[in-house]
């Protein structure tokens, strides 16, 4: 009964912080600006299918990929054990679901299979971030608390997984013994393994270690819980979402900003009245572009939280890869910091914004970077989950310019001569066609 | 275009030049290479001339949004203006930017890259290759642009034409979907770049190297440049040449039956 309460507490704690932490991400990206993503409803469920679901663009590297996919597996998977786990923890039975039979020994094998290759997964994954050291998983966008975050994540996976063969192990021990409580149920491939090491305990020893590793494994998965929602881990969820939302258009449409069309079109309009005051009713006139994180839209704040720090993007990247300083990767990081700060400063200033004289653009994204982008799409499409770091960019541009008019001076000049010449180029708009009298 | 609606004709299709295809030497040649195509194919077809002007692209991706819908209403009046149904370009930036962001402001037409163009032109038997192909088994490799490749998902066109040339093609290692770029999209062809340890353009050009090709095919008049560069820096400008497909294909292509221009 003690321990129904003590489980109970437990899960209502954890269920409590997730769903307050939910709550909170929520909040920030929904500061963002409106962006519409109620139209093509089949294109978008079958593009989470495909990316999502299907993982379909995660084998583009195929180590990786595999790896990959033998976790996302082993999670949807085991954790249909966790059903039992909650209900086995919350009406203090044991082993519940063993009524139904052989279908629960296949369940249970297969539980243990997708477990040793977590274990296996996780343990590449950690030599080719520590061992290997690949480049993309050891570069300076990572350095402190995304590095360290990456690793709990691996090691408290490995945890999780050996803990739950252990349990596994010893209760097929217990059941040999014919222990009290512990029903002939399930079959054990894999804990097998694992019976040689305990073998040797006492009847009370092997209850005592399939009840702690029971709890172990529940507890971890609960603090688990808790914690991928302030972790880059957080993909396991936004990922689903983050795809249903996906961009449907071709990756080199940018959209028309409907600010400027007003504008420009009053300018062209030959029976407008420059004079004319500004309608009453009209909002206050938004910033052209994206100085901070709320200027993003909802979806790209999304984004942001929905990334994962794989950094495939920044390794396809032209200017990274030929040692410029931008790292799409360390744009999404620092838009993800730079919204959860606001957050946390409208929390503590009760729900009210008040500047804390910083910007995304400037203090987070420097301008270096921002023109170091070529535009060319690769982060996009190397990103698994369609993420797009250059839109973020080019907004950032705009802001940069229709805000602060700040531009390299070779920029200006040819802004200039798009102007008065119709062309980047200093040539006489005039002399257009002359190409054609040429031989 | 002004000259043939006065006469009161209307061309199968625009070509637009694009400003790098009117004004930059080496891309007129593409651009001379385009019309010698269309001449040969007799299509009928006109030029805005001095009516064209900047679509806007390079203003737009370095952040001067109303810069760049100036230049799109203009041109959108003009094209408008004259009925112009379909139009091909000679350069993917263009290209990308008449199709995917004129429709909304009131610009809707059929546009093309001129490696569609020349596709069709073959396929429909208008164009002819000569019997002595002058890039018989050569080594080509095809550098494909971003805004035709990734941004438009156009991959088949140019290696489609290309195979008309009856010449050998070898896929750089980053292609298709994979290609890197050249480094001059995103307004990058009018800046000096960020400071780095390589130019993307040089970085690009050894890939491309590394299929020990005699000829670069491009299908853009900026990577033309940067590849054309690349080349040099490499010191292989004697062995290996940087061409656009347009030329590749007035160069194979059957022009003498057809009227001279």
């Amino acid at each position: 009964m003690i321990g129904q309460i003590i489980f109970f507490v437990l899960l209502g704690t954890a269920s409590f912080l997730f769903a307050r932490r939910i709550g909170v991400i929520r909040r920030n990206i929904l500061s963002g600006q409106p962006w519409d993503g109620t139209t093509r409803k089949s294109e978008r469920w079958s593009t989470m299918a495909r990316v999502a679901l299907g993982q379909g663009k995660m084998t583009k590297r195929p180590v990786a990929g595999v790896m990959h996919l033998l976790i996302y597996a082993g999670f949807i998977i085991i954790n249909i054990e966790i059903l039992e786990i909650l209900f086995d923890g919350l009406f203090g039975t044991h082993r519940a679901f063993a009524g139904i039979g052989i279908v629960y020994d296949v369940l249970i094998g297969a539980f243990e299979w997708l477990a040793l290759g977590v274990i296996v997964a996780c343990v590449v994954f950690f030599i080719r971030r520590n061992g290997l050291a690949l480049a993309r998983l050891v570069s300076k966008d990572l350095k402190g608390w995304p590095s360290l975050d990456a690793n709990i994540i691996l090691v408290v996976e490995i945890l999780l997984m050996f803990a739950f063969l252990s349990m596994n192990a010893a209760d097929s021990i217990a059941q040999q013994r014919a222990l009290d409580h512990y029903v002939d149920a399930g079959s054990f491939p894999i804990s097998s393994w694992l019976v040689p090491l305990y073998a040797g305990l006492s009847d009370g020893g092997i209850i005592l270690l399939e009840r702690s590793m029971w709890w172990f494994h529940i507890i971890g998965v609960l603090a688990f819980l808790v914690y991928v929602t302030y972790s880059k881990h957080f993909h396991i969820i936004l990922a689903f979402p983050n795809t249903y939302y996906s961009n449907l258009n071709p990756l080199g449409q940018m959209d028309n900003m409907a600010s400027v069309k007003k504008e420009v079109d009053l300018m062209m309009d030959p029976s407008a009245d420059p004079y004319a005051a500004a309608p009453e009713t009209e909002a206050p006139p938004a910033r052209f572009g994206v100085k901070d994180a709320t200027d993003l839209t909802w979806k790209q704040l999304l984004e942001s939280y929905t990334c994962t720090e794989c950094g495939r993007c920044t390794s396809e990247c032209p200017a990274n890869l030929t040692g410029k300083l931008l790292s799409p990767r360390k744009i999404m990081m620092s838009t993800r910091d730079r919204i959860e700060e606001i957050g946390k400063q409208r929390e503590a200033n009760k729900g009210q914004w008040e500047s804390d004289g910083k910007f995304l653009l400037g203090d987070y994204i420097s301008e270096e970077e921002l023109w170091a982008c070529t535009s060319c799409q690769a982060c996009i499409e190397a990103c698994p989950i369609n993420i797009s770091p250059m839109g973020i960019i080019l907004d950032m541009r705009r802001s940069l310019i229709m805000e602060d008019s700040k531009s390299p001076e070779s920029i200006t000049t040819m802004f200039n001569n798009i102007e008065n010449n119709g062309a980047p180029w200093a040539f006489p708009a005039g002399t257009r066609g002359d190409w054609t009298n040429e031989s | 275009m002004a000259e043939m609606t006065a006469a009161g004709q209307t061309p199968e299709v625009l070509f637009w030049v694009g400003c790098a295809g009117s004004f930059d030497d080496r891309a007129k040649r593409i651009t001379k290479a385009i019309a010698k195509i269309l001449h040969a194919s007799n299509t009928s077809f006109a030029v805005l001339g001095q009516e064209e002007s900047c679509t806007g692209d390079p203003a737009k991706r370095a952040g001067n949004e109303f810069l760049y819908q100036m230049q799109a209403a203009q041109n959108i009046a003009t094209l408008n203006g004259y009925g112009i149904q379909r139009i091909i370009t000679g350069c993917p930036h263009c290209f990308n930017i008449l199709k995917n962001e004129y429709p909304e402001l009131g610009g809707q037409y059929e546009v093309l890259h001129h490696t569609q163009f020349i596709r069709e032109l073959i396929e429909t038997g208008k164009l002819k290759m000569k019997s002595d192909a002058p890039f018989k088994g050569k080594r080509i490799t095809f550098h494909d642009p971003c805004y035709l490749g990734r941004a438009n998902g156009e991959y088949l066109a140019p290696r489609e034409v290309i195979a008309k040339l009856d010449a050998e093609l070898f896929e750089m290692r980053r292609c298709k979907q994979n290609a890197m770029c050249c480094g001059a999209g995103g307004a990058q062809m009018f800046k000096e770049a960020e400071p780095g340890n390589k130019e993307v353009n040089h970085s690009r050009t050894d890939e491309a190297l590394e299929n020990n090709p005699e000829v670069i095919a491009t299908g853009c008049p900026f990577c033309n440049t940067m590849m054309t560069d690349g080349v040099k820096n490499a010191n292989q400008e004697s062995d290996v040449v940087v061409r656009d497909i347009a030329e590749l294909i007035a160069e194979s292509a059957d022009l003498l039956e057809s009227p001279t221009s």
